[in-house]
């Protein structure tokens, strides 16, 4: 159920970043959602792609360090507030929020949101008891 | 326990001592009548051979430096006529003139002894494939292993370094037992093998003989689990004979000095003086033995110390540290002195980083002096979380500054993005040079 999110460590220089996506685009791997945290020296770019286990090893290959996360990517109401219910479910399942970012592309009606939360199993059938849907790996990959 | 000649190696102190003394005298007169440079260094202080009466003595004699080779350049300093010297090396001249050494047939013997020794403290026979990837040439590390390889009637293979596919091509089609290299540079076959795929518990690898440059407990850690054996640290240097004058056991845990051939100090290095057994301070070597080229008191600018304590190996000789840092790439930053060896204790320790990390010093004009220290993080380290970068960055920093008095900035680079080099690390980049 869980979806995989890669981690790419990367030095803030010129061209490194260049660097990933072409080694992706070389592998015929889809981007279908990235986001940057970054400092002055380097960057973690996260990723998630539409074959995350053969992403890993074509940038491992490729001399970039990866590390593989879990995520949730939830289904959010594509209308004014859709956001706002879906966060007020996390503040009463008591979740903390570590990061999220939103994924490019749509289920259905709806839009989707990558979520990092700390116990991702928990999270997850707290989260789907109030009725939030959670989406597969398989489904969204093939999204 | 391995030994190449066990009754050299653990001989009764006692014994030891009156012959040190004896071959002490016998090379004092040696240098004293046949180096013009030394006859000139005793006769300015007033020194005569005869002064000298045993080792208690030795801190009457005078210093060597690398500057008397150079001023005697090439062959000023020897003390036999070139029809008895059967071999030259030199050290690479970076900064003005090389240092050229020679050596009579009996002192050839004496290093081979002296390797031997070094290769047989850990395990090597007659019937090892020893892969020596030390440069052969001038330097004398290559040649140096090699007769002493030779000594042990193991079957050598003159590589020489370079070529690291090659290298493991050669270790698997061969299958080589031991290996003579740089750590660096055993470091780099490592990685290279694990790159290419090669199992390297299947090879049939088992010792490796490391020196030319320092390295740490980390390095060695990371060497034996990439190869799959036992790593052993070798010293030398060529003023004083080349590699093998000090030689670790497989207590892996300081390295014991020939000291039937050699006498070892410790010395302040700012004022000279003898520091106290167990201080740390530079090191100085007196031959005992040598013919071409008796050497006195000569500092290496090797910062290490002295263990007199019983070794479980059973070998009487003296342990030295592993070398601890430079007395000249000691760096001075905003007044402070500062050796890569503190830096390098302390990622050392921390988890998470990779021995490998490059000190870089900058001034900018009118401007402090900064000090910048890249660490390679662990592919184990990165996680999602800059969070976590950041905690290790002011770890490291933290431990730093409470070192060393200075703050300083520490930056993560990527694994394998500082340059490995076949020779030696180089682990400082001056940038205040281009101000001055
Ligand atoms: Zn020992």
């Amino acid at each position: 159920m869980k979806v995989s999110q890669l981690s790419v460590f990367i030095e803030n220089k010129s061209g490194r970043l260049a660097d990933v996506t072409r080694t992706l685009a070389n592998a015929g791997i889809n981007v279908r959602a990235l986001s940057i945290a970054d400092t002055i020296d380097y960057g973690l770019l996260r990723l998630i792609v539409n074959d995350p286990a053969r992403a890993k090893s074509e940038l491992t290959n490729a001399g970039f360090t990866v590390a593989l996360t879990e995520v949730l990517a939830i289904e959010v109401p594509d209308k004014p507030g859709g956001l706002a219910g879906i966060i007020d479910a996390f503040a009463e399942c008591g979740l903390n929020i570590e990061y999220m970012y939103a994924f490019v592309g749509t289920s259905g009606e709806n839009a989707i949101v990558i979520f990092r939360v700390e116990k991702v199993d928990e999270a997850m059938s707290s989260l789907q008891k109030k009725g939030v849907k959670v989406l597969s790996g398989e489904k969204l990959y093939a999204i | 326990m391995y030994y190449w000649n066990k009754d050299a190696e653990c001989v009764d102190r006692g014994e030891l001592d009156a012959l040190r003394n004896y071959r002490l005298l016998k090379t004092v007169r040696h240098a004293y009548e046949n180096v013009p440079a030394y006859k000139r260094k005793f006769d300015e202080i007033g020194l005569r051979p005869e002064h000298i009466r045993g080792i208690e003595d030795l801190p009457k004699l005078p210093f060597t430096n690398k500057t008397d080779f150079r001023d005697n350049y090439p062959f000023g300093m020897y003390a036999v006529p070139m029809d008895k010297v059967v071999r030259v090396h030199a050290s690479s001249g970076t900064t003005g003139k090389a240092v050229v050494v020679g050596y009579t047939q009996g002192d050839i013997a004496t290093w081979a002894e002296m390797i031997a020794r070094t290769l047989g403290a850990g395990g090597t026979c007659k019937g090892d494939v020893v892969q020596n990837a030390y440069g052969y040439g001038l330097f004398t590390g290559g040649l140096g292993a090699h007769y002493g390889a030779e000594r042990i009637g193991a079957s050598v293979v003159p590589i020489s370094g370079g070529n690291t596919k090659r290298q493991i091509q050669i270790m698997q089609d061969f299958g080589s037992t031991v290996l003579c290299c740089t750590p660096s540079y055993a470091e780099l076959i490592g990685e290279t093998a694990h790159e290419m795929g090669v199992d390297t518990s299947k090879l049939p690898l088992r010792a490796a003989f490391l020196g030319a440059e320092p390295w740490t407990e980390a390095m060695r850690r990371k060497i034996e689990e990439l190869l799959n054996i036992d790593a052993l640290d070798i010293y030398g240097l060529s003023e004083v004979m080349g590699p093998g004058v000090s030689y670790e056991c497989m207590e892996k845990n300081g390295l014991h000095i020939n000291e039937d051939h050699f006498i070892a100090e410790i010395v302040d290095p700012e004022t000279g003086e003898p520091l106290p057994p167990g201080s740390k301070g530079e090191l100085v070597f007196t031959s005992l033995t040598k013919e071409a080229l008796p050497i006195l008191r000569y500092r290496t600018h090797d910062i290490t110390y002295i263990d007199d304590s019983p070794c479980p190996c059973g070998r009487t000789f003296h342990k030295m540290h592993r070398i601890m840092g430079r007395t000249d790439d000691m760096l001075i930053v905003r007044g402070v002195n500062v050796f890569p060896s503190q830096i390098e204790s302390v990622l050392m320790e921390m988890e998470g980083t990779e021995p490998h990390y490059m000190i870089v010093v900058d001034r900018s004009e009118g401007e402090m002096d900064t000090m910048e220290v890249w660490v390679e993080v662990s592919p184990e380290l990165v996680s999602d979380e800059v969070r976590t970068l950041e905690n290790m960055e002011r770890k490291i920093a933290g431990e730093l500054h409470s070192l060393l008095g200075i703050s300083l900035k520490v930056k993560l680079v990527e694994p394998k993005s500082i340059p490995r080099s076949e020779g030696k690390a180089k682990r400082v980049v001056d940038r205040r040079e281009l101000y001055q």
